[in-house]
């Protein structure tokens, strides 16, 4: 596959390396002479000098061929552009932008571009898995598709600690797909128990989110 | 703007560009009917403030092409200000993005054409009194 990597701080050139390595073909644009200096010593010709909001340096990388636009400049407004332009002017089927200040994320939204990285996002969700008193974490959204898959802790006055989970009556649209108990993860029949402190995994229709809460007795 | 008796509400990230704007006026801009908010252009809190939600036009001239191109789209389609115009010096981007329906004004294109007409007078010039000699 030819991808296009557009900034190449860290995220940009291990991305590229990787991709490399992977055996794809990949162009890293950088707009800093002295950055781009350094970088091209690691990667020779795979990398380009130039402002990759401007037209004719995406036109030079080959972007007409390119089936991939990844754009993780430090700066949300070039991020933005480059994968704007790359879907809607050169048609590029996939993008992937990175969001480098979280508040700025629903103008990526409001604009189109997704799916988007968000490092600080990605910290915060781990941070949530990690510390033990946040009892509903988010681990996947497919906003699109309309499917989430959410991480709940049982409390012990939880209306369903020690029912089967066949005698649970979840709402539609919600599936329990996995139970993590004493730090082993199983995937549950109708047989299996619940007990206080399990960590069940759903997957759901995010509209489901409430409803599913309140019968887990995870409520806000 | 502010003469033809408009408000005029100015978002700026620099707390002294504030002085800038009263260079030449004979009474505080606020006392003018202007407006002056601290903040950066993608901030909603600092577009709000300075009152996006109510503007009947907007003017993003930041000095980057790429800000004024995002936020003139959020003014658009977030909070549909009905006039939107972006500054954009690229002119290969400020052609597609107008053929993409945003009002654009190019700088650079339009100094490029006042110089080729003032190089084009001088050129008539030349070849006129050429003619006579």
């Amino acid at each position: 596959m030819y991808l296009i990597v557009v900034g190449a701080g860290k995220v940009g050139v291990n991305l590229t390396r990787e991709l490399l390595q992977q055996g794809h073909e990949v162009t890293l644009i950088e707009s800093s002479r002295p950055r781009y200096l350094a970088v091209e010593q690691k990667l020779e010709h795979a990398v380009h000098y130039g402002d990759a909001s401007e037209l004719w340096v995406l036109e030079r990388a080959g972007i007409e061929r390119a089936e991939m636009v990844v754009a993780v400049t430090g700066d949300d407004e070039d991020n933005i552009l480059i994968c704007q332009v790359a879907k809607e002017k050169y048609d590029v089927p996939r993008i992937i932008a990175r969001v480098n200040n979280p508040s700025n994320r629903p103008h990526f939204d409001l604009l189109g571009i997704k799916p988007v990285v968000s490092s600080t996002d990605l910290i915060l969700r781990l941070l949530g898995h990690e510390v033990p008193h946040q009892n509903l974490v988010h681990l996947l959204d497919l906003e699109a598709e309309k499917i989430e898959i959410i991480e709940v802790r049982l409390k012990d006055d939880s209306p369903i600690a020690g029912m089967k989970v066949g005698d649970i009556e979840t709402p539609d649209r919600t599936l329990l797909i996995s139970i993590l108990r004493n730090g082993v993860g199983f995937v549950p029949t109708a047989d299996s128990e619940l007990q206080a402190g399990d960590d069940i995994l759903a997957v759901l229709d995010p509209v489901q989110e409430e409803a599913l809460k309140k019968v887990l007795g995870a409520g806000s | 703007m502010l003469k033809d008796g408009h408000t005029v509400s100015c978002l700026d990230q620099d707390p002294e560009s504030h002085a800038r704007l009263e260079v030449g006026m004979d009474c505080a801009w606020e006392e003018a009917g202007g407006l002056f908010t601290v903040g950066t252009a993608l901030e909603v809190e600092a577009l709000e403030m300075a009152g996006i939600e109510k503007a009947d036009s907007f003017v993003a001239a930041t000095n980057g092409d790429n800000t004024n191109i995002v936020i003139s789209q959020i003014a658009q389609r977030r909070y549909e200000v009905s006039t939107v115009i972006a500054r954009i010096l690229d002119p290969l981007r400020a052609e597609w993005y107008r053929e993409q329906g945003l009002e654009t004004i190019c700088p650079t294109r339009v100094a490029i054409e006042m110089l080729e007409d003032r190089l084009r007078a001088g050129f008539a010039d030349v070849n006129a009194r050429g003619g006579e000699a």
